[in-house]
């Protein structure tokens, strides 16, 4: 009655095995390692540059550990921390001849230091949350209004050139909060127009209106524009963080979606949040506008040094103290961009900043040249929601070709910063910063030690408990909360899922709680002792009763804890995935790990006399 | 070894009245506690700044906090874990820039003391914080009636609300000793009366299983007899468990640091006071409720024509 068939002892040793085997790389702990990523896509991580990371440390001196190559990088192992900084400035060099322009990102890194037959078959240490590791992570919320506003100002540029193409004279196109509105001289006019905008832009919606004066179309985006707009913003900003990490240079960075409306980024390792924190809030983009020289006399610009600015413009000082109007049309912005590099004027030898139109972009800028020879154009940089106006010169000429250079009292340091900010890509919505955690790394180590410790010590006295309770069957009991643990931890590693210190805390609680099947399973094997039975039934009854128990207790206990991973963020969520992985592990090591090693010691016996379970003759 | 020698059936339920107004009592303690002086909530609630800096000898919290208040910082400043750790906590103000707040405070404080390093920052906005107080009542909700459903399902509707009307009343406890002590209350303190909602759920469902079975096992024993019977055997296993589970928290909350405190203080009261009431609570609850052999009866009598349609 109290036998295994093999294959089921088999089963269970097999379960063991495997989880010993996952749980292993935790013990090896983690070695000083440089990673070596590209940050341009068109240039591969290959076996070539493996090459070439290994002959330069080679001809100067470093001793590796171990190189290793995987699709997106090639990480080099170190002996410490020294050779590991060493190595970073070598490879730096070696990989990136061209400082200013670099194709790729070599971070410092740590890499866990288990054999590689281990790694090579998935197992990987647990994946610390930053709480433990020590780093940055943010959470930024984009704003979506923000988004849309910047959509319908493009929206308008691109209506004020439909208009225009199809000679339709309109009064005027302004953006109203979420909508724009275009006056008409007259109602036939206005249907005119909204036949080609129907037929041009089936994203906008359109009404009518009259005030009297002029006929009226008031657009505004549909609800699937809307909602494609503000997907493409989020994509597009969750890009642009991509690119500016890139250039800080963090080992394994996450940039994850959250929500409809936030982006999660967390930094393992970096120390220097200030950095962080600039390179992610700034939120520079370009703007070539026309400067409205025709309203540009004294009279006006006084006014709108005062705060009258006249319709239609925007008014800006420039560096050198000048005062400009600047029309609020868009001619061309920084998406248009494919590259940006700090440099200098060729011929007056000041700081610039180089850049590179894509097609259209190219060919739009031609245009405008050409169209408006003698005049001045103004191109502005926003930076933060503010736009400053970074040069205005006057067009000479066509300028084919799509390069222009932008230079006007701007230091080296700034060109370098304007070129990297316009690289890394403009972001299509401004985005705020709504949570900051900042762990530093001595506070991340402290929390696994007292963590692990707070665990040891209860589980030694659990273990101690209930082997002087339960004697031989206690034992077993902790045989079987000790497997618990190990397949606890191997899920984790396997999983990888984020261990955090309330993910330590649920670790604690949930051996604690396990016990409670062994608990209840010895308790009923004593009872069923007193009431008669023989032993080997004894065991039999016990573990059959409180299964029935042991399911329900948990399946409430795993209610309350998936309810914590659907609705908790952060801490909470860290807790609730390793309570519901230990209540699943605990049910099957309390009952079937434990009744197979009761099974072996007591089941195969012919006559069993007694088992070691304590005083069980009182009554 | 063994602790209790318990040959005669104890009659818990003789004393279920007095058991309950200790709960009333206390429940109503709780929630005047919780009414009057309201919870302190952590910055992960309420929004704000927190930092912890870790000095290399004792801190002089009271030269950081003029220092902080003179340069116009709203901050508190107090002791945390030793002497030598400090948590600055300072509130969402309307001009203060929250990206360059703690850098400021940072360098404040460096030119103060030179060993002055900063452990750990935590800014919260004013939104995330009215997010997760909602999301943490709608866990609590969604928690409640998924253990009710499942125990009525598995036993009966009684069942379900005896026993989450004895362990919301825990949950209550322990958020009143939090407003009573103004402790901390903090993300992993809801994840822990979270859990330990799940948990002492428990509790009520191996007595209510025992219970069950009773009912079918003697026929002739009334319903209060089957109730104490099941108690008083189950009384043993209770005190085990629930001092193993014990035992970890409270070497949580003597080994786990002050990151863990709050969390393995609200297990430890949560696990104390879930032992009472999910025995000396929702068992007399039930009894109030009437529960009766009859509907277990019936039950087993549905359930047999559902497994004969099943076959067909």
């Amino acid at each position: 009655m109290n036998r295994f068939p093999v294959w089921k002892y088999a089963l269970i040793g097999l379960c063991i095995l495997v989880a010993f085997v996952y749980t292993i790389p935790n013990f090896f702990g983690e070695s000083p390692a440089v990673q070596v990523s590209s940050i341009k896509a068109t240039l591969k991580v290959d076996s070539a540059l493996l090459e070439k990371v290994e002959g330069a440390l080679k001809a100067a001196g470093i001793t590796t550990t171990g190189v290793l190559l995987d699709p997106n990088s090639v990480r080099v192992r170190l002996a410490d921390t020294d050779a590991q900084l060493k190595a970073k400035d070598i490879i730096d060099k070696t990989v990136n001849p061209d400082a200013g322009n670099p194709s790729y990102i070599v971070a410092l890194n740590l890499l866990s230091a288990s054999p590689s037959w281990l790694t090579a078959i998935g197992a990987l240490p647990m994946y610390l949350g930053l709480d433990l590791r020590g780093g940055v992570h943010f959470l930024l919320q984009v704003d979506m209004e923000g988004a849309v506003t910047k959509r319908l100002e493009s929206i308008a540029g691109d209506l004020r050139t439909l208009l225009r193409e199809k000679r339709i004279r309109h009064g005027g196109i302004q953006r109203e909060g979420q909508t724009l509105r275009m006056r008409f001289r007259d109602a036939a006019e206005r249907d005119q127009a909204r036949a080609q905008i129907l037929a041009g832009f089936p994203d906008l919606a359109l009404v009518e209106r009259d005030d009297g004066q002029s006929a009226q179309l008031v657009a505004t985006l549909k609800p699937q524009a809307l909602k494609r707009t503000q997907e493409y913003a989020l994509k597009q900003n969750i890009t642009t963080l991509h690119n500016r990490i890139n250039e800080l240079g963090v080992a394994e960075p996450i940039i994850q979606q959250q929500g409809a409306d936030r982006v999660v980024v967390q930094l393992p390792g970096v120390q220097d949040t200030a950095k962080a924190k600039d390179i992610l809030g700034r939120t520079a983009s370009l703007e070539v506008r026309m400067v409205d020289e025709e309203k540009m006399n004294a009279e006006n610009l006084a006014r709108a040094k005062a705060g009258e600015v006249p319709f239609g413009t925007e008014y800006f000082v420039e560096r050198n103290g000048a005062p400009l109007l600047v029309k609020k049309q868009v001619v061309l912005t920084g998406d248009r961009l494919t590259d940006a590099q700090p440099g200098f004027d060729p011929q007056t030898n000041e700081p610039a900043v180089h850049l590179t139109l894509d097609g259209p972009g190219a060919r739009i800028f031609r245009d405008v040249t050409r169209e408006n020879v003698g005049k001045r154009m103004a191109i502005l940089l926003i930076e933060k929601g503010k736009a400053e106006v970074i040069t205005a010169p006057v067009i000479r000429g066509e300028i084919g070709g799509g390069r222009v250079q932008i230079s006007g009292a701007m230091t080296t340091t700034e060109a370098n910063d304007i070129a990297l900010l316009l690289r890394a890509g403009s972001l299509a919505a401004p985005m705020e910063i709504v949570e900051e955690r900042t762990v530093g790394p001595s506070l991340g180590r402290d929390n696994i030690d007292k963590g692990f410790n707070a665990t040891r010590w209860g589980f030694f006295a659990i273990v101690a408990f209930m082997s002087a309770y339960y004697l031989l069957f206690g034992v077993i009991s902790s045989v079987a909360l000790a497997c618990n643990l190990l397949f606890l931890i191997a899920l984790l590693s396997l999983l990888q899922a984020t261990l955090t210190l309330p993910g330590i805390a649920a670790i604690a609680l949930t051996l604690g709680m396990a016990i409670d099947a062994n608990v209840l399973i010895n308790e009923r094997i004593r009872e069923e002792m007193r009431g008669g039975s023989t032993p080997q039934a004894a065991i039999a009854a016990g573990y059959e009763r409180a299964w029935g128990t042991i399911l329900d207790s948990n399946l409430t206990t795993l209610i309350a804890g998936i309810a914590l991973l659907i609705f908790g963020q952060g801490a909470v969520r860290g807790f609730a995935v390793v309570h519901c992985l230990g209540i699943m592990t605990s049910m099957f090591s309390a009952v079937t790990v434990s009744r197979g090693i009761v099974n072996l010691v007591y089941g195969h016996r012919r006559r069993v006399a007694k088992i070691s379970i304590g005083n069980t003759a009182w009554k | 070894m063994e602790f209790f020698k318990i040959r005669r059936v104890i009659p818990f339920m003789r004393y279920a009245l007095a058991f309950n107004i200790i709960s009333i009592a206390t429940f109503i303690a709780a929630v005047a506690f919780i009414a009057i002086r309201g919870l302190n909530f952590s910055i992960e609630f309420t929004g704000g700044t927190l930092m912890e800096v870790s000095y290399a000898q004792a801190a002089n919290v009271e030269s950081i906090r003029t220092t902080l208040a003179g340069a116009g910082f709203k901050a508190e400043v107090q002791n945390f874990g030793s002497s030598r750790d400090v948590l600055v906590r300072m509130p969402i103000e309307k001009d203060q820039s929250t990206a360059m707040l703690s850098q400021r405070v940072e360098a404040l404080l460096r030119a103060v003391d030179k060993s002055a390093e900063v452990r750990r920052i935590e800014f919260v906005g004013p939104q995330i914080g009215e997010e997760l107080a909602e999301y943490g009542a709608l866990a609590l909700l969604v928690t409640a009636l998924g253990i009710v459903a499942y125990l009525a399902l598995r036993f009966e509707w009684k069942f379900g609300l005896a026993a989450i009307i004895a362990n919301l009343h825990d949950v209550i406890i322990i958020i009143g000793f939090f407003a009573a002590f103004q402790w901390e209350f903090s993300l992993p303190v809801l994840a822990a009366v979270l859990a330990i909602l799940g948990y002492s759920v428990n509790e009520s469902v191996v007595v209510f299983d025992r219970v069950r079975e009773n009912f079918r096992k003697q026929r002739r024993a009334s319903v209060t007899e089957i109730i104490d019977g099941a108690i008083t055997a189950n009384i043993s296993r209770t005190i085990i468990t629930h001092g193993s589970t014990q035992i970890m928290a409270l070497t949580m909350l003597m080994f786990g640091g002050p990151a863990l405190y709050y969390f393995a203080l609200a297990l430890t009261i949560g696990i104390l006071f879930g032992i009472y009431s999910s025995v000396f609570v929702a068992s007399p609850l039930l009894m109030w409720l009437r529960v009766s052999r009859a509907q277990f009866v019936r039950e087993r009598k549905s359930r047999r024509d559902e497994n004969e349609g099943a076959v067909v």
